[in-house]
């Protein structure tokens, strides 16, 4: 395939694995951000490349992973709501609310429906003029063009039985927050190549001034990342707190500024939940006031179960780089991608997930849930 | 009711069809050694129709390809039919007709049937049971129990385009190339191997669960380590691309004409060559090998990745589910 075999290199990685054992000469802790290059540095084994002196922590860019409690409890309620037709993505469908996930209350009978696109749901609340129908709207910056536009678009065909569950969130406050904690070890930082492809990354150039740290905008493949690593101790050598583009083929200084357009049209910035982070001031999305009648929790009238993480489930550590999936207890034992204590256990792209499957002696035989699923 | 059966009995109808039995009286051709093989299999697939093929033909190749596995040629086949109230008797005479033209091509006769309709609602338009009766000549022993270390592990083609054709066609994707799935009958280049008298140890087609869970379950039943090359493994581009994009990882996605097997060493040039022959398998491939069970490695599928480092292969949990960005 085009553009994936020449990133996946045997030659290549070998050759920048020796050159960063060369630049490197103490110690660094890197973070990268997005939890999709968690699976690639994990699938791919990319750390067991790097010299001793690099350790790699994983970091909160997984917008299943940090969606908290409170908001799948909206979620699972709203599904379970006669006459709703619950969209969201596939991955949601495993992470766990306080009571149950997605796939339990489908299994229970509610009208849950996997989609590819908001425009999916879109179509689906025109077909069903007598439904409501409810997207789940969750991601970062990368979602939050589409699932503008679909808003756009159900207010221009005057749809009233549509509306957005939303859970937007936005990644540099949570790199801030990261660097503010006191428990902080992350000394540079591969940001996320999407998330930049849509928003640029002038941002970024403050938080590597403020806080003395590298950041190197970085794809997903595993020569992408091995370059970001490589660019990143080669700044932290020399002293330098720059932010650097890796991802050239893809990301421009500014971003793509007619997809920044729809999300100001449609969303501003609001202060947000995080999983186990607590709630961080300006770093999600809401729906502005003239859309506010596609905001579901405005137009169902939803309150906050205020129930939190399971207390023995250390994601709010995992997604600030503190602590790796195999420090936790709970990891593989109590908490499996069976019985998940937490988001990171059963998202695509959470740390758990990735040291889950490709890091761990697998078991005899698949684990199970307590009732036959669809997913089975 | 009576119409029914009228309509599917005579368009299946092979020679113990036509006696109208409650049930098929067989005479097995078995010689000395010989042996029956038998198999079942349910079919749920939705949509009842895709690129490359229909719950029928899924239905009969499925099966013929469960005895293929065994060593077995595949002679008789039962259909069991659940119908839901109100599906279009052109739909059902759409996969009667498939049902027929499969057995057809697979050389197998259709030797008994049941048909039930359960309520609107009770039901997913159709499902399809099979089972299946074929013979083991007498010296074949085709099971995980037969490998041994050192056997080379032979993939007959490209890995993914029956998952992902049913998955584009349910959910209404569109991709550059439209993708097919490799729906086909496999016994014709396994019967050939082992008429050609290669030594075959064991086989396993990759259906749901895909290759990685096929590897497992042999690794696991013989404690022994299966260890795979990652850039060996063929992917067609659109499929490889398909993955990429909804997060599916092509080793779990689902086939339905594809199958491995274990030779060994000095077998496998042989293997590949007979094999070649067959346009369902004439990629095939050799992708790995079996290598004798240590303490740490017993029981392992591990993967050697395109940079060079390895990994190891995991059960999925549950299906795969397409991911947000």
């Amino acid at each position: 395939m085009r553009f994936l075999e020449e990133y996946r290199d045997r030659r290549w990685a070998q050759r920048y694995a020796r050159l960063i054992a060369r630049t490197v000469t103490r110690p660094w802790t890197l973070m990268e951000v997005c939890g999709g290059q968690t699976h690639a540095i994990v699938r791919f084994g990319i750390d067991e490349l790097l010299p001793d002196e690099i350790t790699l922590v994983h970091g909160p860019g997984c917008p299943v992973c940090v969606t908290p409690v409170e908001i799948l409890d909206k979620a699972l309620y709203l599904a379970a709501q006669p006459g709703v037709i619950f969209c969201s993505f596939g991955d949601m469908l495993r992470v766990p609310g306080s009571q149950g996930d997605l796939l339990r209350v489908k299994a229970q009978g509610a009208d849950v429906r996997i989609v590819y696109s908001p425009l999916d749901a879109v179509r689906l609340a025109q077909r069903y003029p007598d439904r409501e129908v409810v997207f789940f709207a969750v991601g970062f910056e990368t979602t939050a063009p589409a699932n503008a536009l679909a808003v756009r678009q159900a207010h221009a065909l005057g749809l009233k039985n549509f509306s957005l569950l939303v859970a937007h969130v936005l990644v540099p406050p949570a790199m801030e927050a990261i660097l503010r904690s006191p428990a902080n070890r992350v000394q540079g930082f591969l940001a996320a190549g999407h998330v930049c492809t849509v928003m640029g990354y002038e941002e970024y150039r403050p938080l590597a001034r403020r806080y003395r740290v590298p950041i190197v905008v970085t794809g997903f493949e595993p020569l992408d990342l091995l370059q970001g690593i490589y660019l990143c101790v080669r700044q932290l050598e020399e002293e330098r707190f720059e932010v650097e583009n890796q991802y050239a083929r893809s990301v421009r200084p500014k971003g793509n500024r007619e997809a920044q357009r729809l999300i100001r049209e449609v969303f501003e910035v609001v202060p947000r939940k995080w999983r186990g982070m607590g709630e961080l001031p300006r770093s999600g999305l809401g729906l502005r006031a003239p859309y506010r009648q596609y905001d579901a929790e405005h137009k169902f009238a939803l309150y906050s179960s205020g129930s939190d993480e399971p207390e023995d489930c250390i994601a709010g550590l995992v997604l600030q780089g503190i602590k790796k999936p195999p420090d936790c207890p709970a990891f593989g034992t109590r908490c499996t991608p069976e019985h998940p204590l937490g988001a990171p256990m059963v998202s695509s792209e959470g740390a758990c997930a990735a040291y889950y499957r490709y890091r761990r002696r697998p078991s005899e035989g698949h684990g199970r849930r307590e009732e036959v699923s669809a997913s089975e | 009711m009576g119409r029914l059966l009228e309509g599917i009995v005579s368009a299946l109808g092979g020679p113990p069809l036509e006696h109208r039995h409650d049930g098929a009286v067989l005479a097995l051709p078995l010689e000395g050694g010989d042996r029956a093989a038998f198999t079942t299999d349910s079919y749920v697939v939705s949509p009842l129709f895709f690129p490359g093929g229909d719950i029928g033909k899924l239905a009969v190749y499925g099966t013929v390809n469960d005895l293929a596995m065994c060593g077995a040629r595949p002679a008789y086949l039962s259909v069991g039919m659940i119908l839901e109230e109100g599906l279009p008797w052109e739909t059902l005479e759409r996969v009667v007709e498939s049902l027929r033209e499969a057995a057809d091509r697979a050389g197998v006769y259709i030797v008994t049937g049941d048909t039930k309709v359960v309520d609107k609602g009770k039901g997913d338009g159709l499902f399809l049971n099979t089972a299946g009766l074929g013979i083991v000549p007498s010296g074949v022993e085709v099971r995980p129990s037969e490998v041994r270390p050192g056997d080379v592990v032979l993939l007959s083609g490209d890995l993914g385009r029956h998952g992902i054709a049913i998955l584009a066609t349910r959910e209404g994707l569109e991709f550059e190339t439209a993708i097919e799935s490799d729906c086909a009958p496999l016994h014709e280049p396994v019967l050939r191997l082992l008429a050609e008298g290669v030594e075959v140890h064991c086989m396993r087609d990759l259906t749901r669960g895909g290759l990685a869970s096929a590897l497992l379950e042999i690794a696991q039943s013989t404690q022994l380590h299966i260890e795979i090359e990652e850039t060996a493994i063929p992917v067609r581009p659109e499929v490889q691309a398909a993955c990429e994009l909804l997060g599916l990882d092509p080793l779990y996605v689902a086939n339905e004409g594809r199958w491995v097997t274990f030779v060994p060493e000095g077998e496998a040039e042989r293997a590949l060559t007979l094999l070649r022959d067959y346009p369902v398998s004439a990629e095939a491939c050799a992708i790995g090998r079996v290598l004798p069970a240590s303490e740490a490695l017993g029981g392992l599928v591990t993967l050697r990745t395109a940079i060079g480092t390895t990994r190891t292969v995991d059960w999925l949990s549950g299906e795969q589910l397409p991911r947000i960005c």
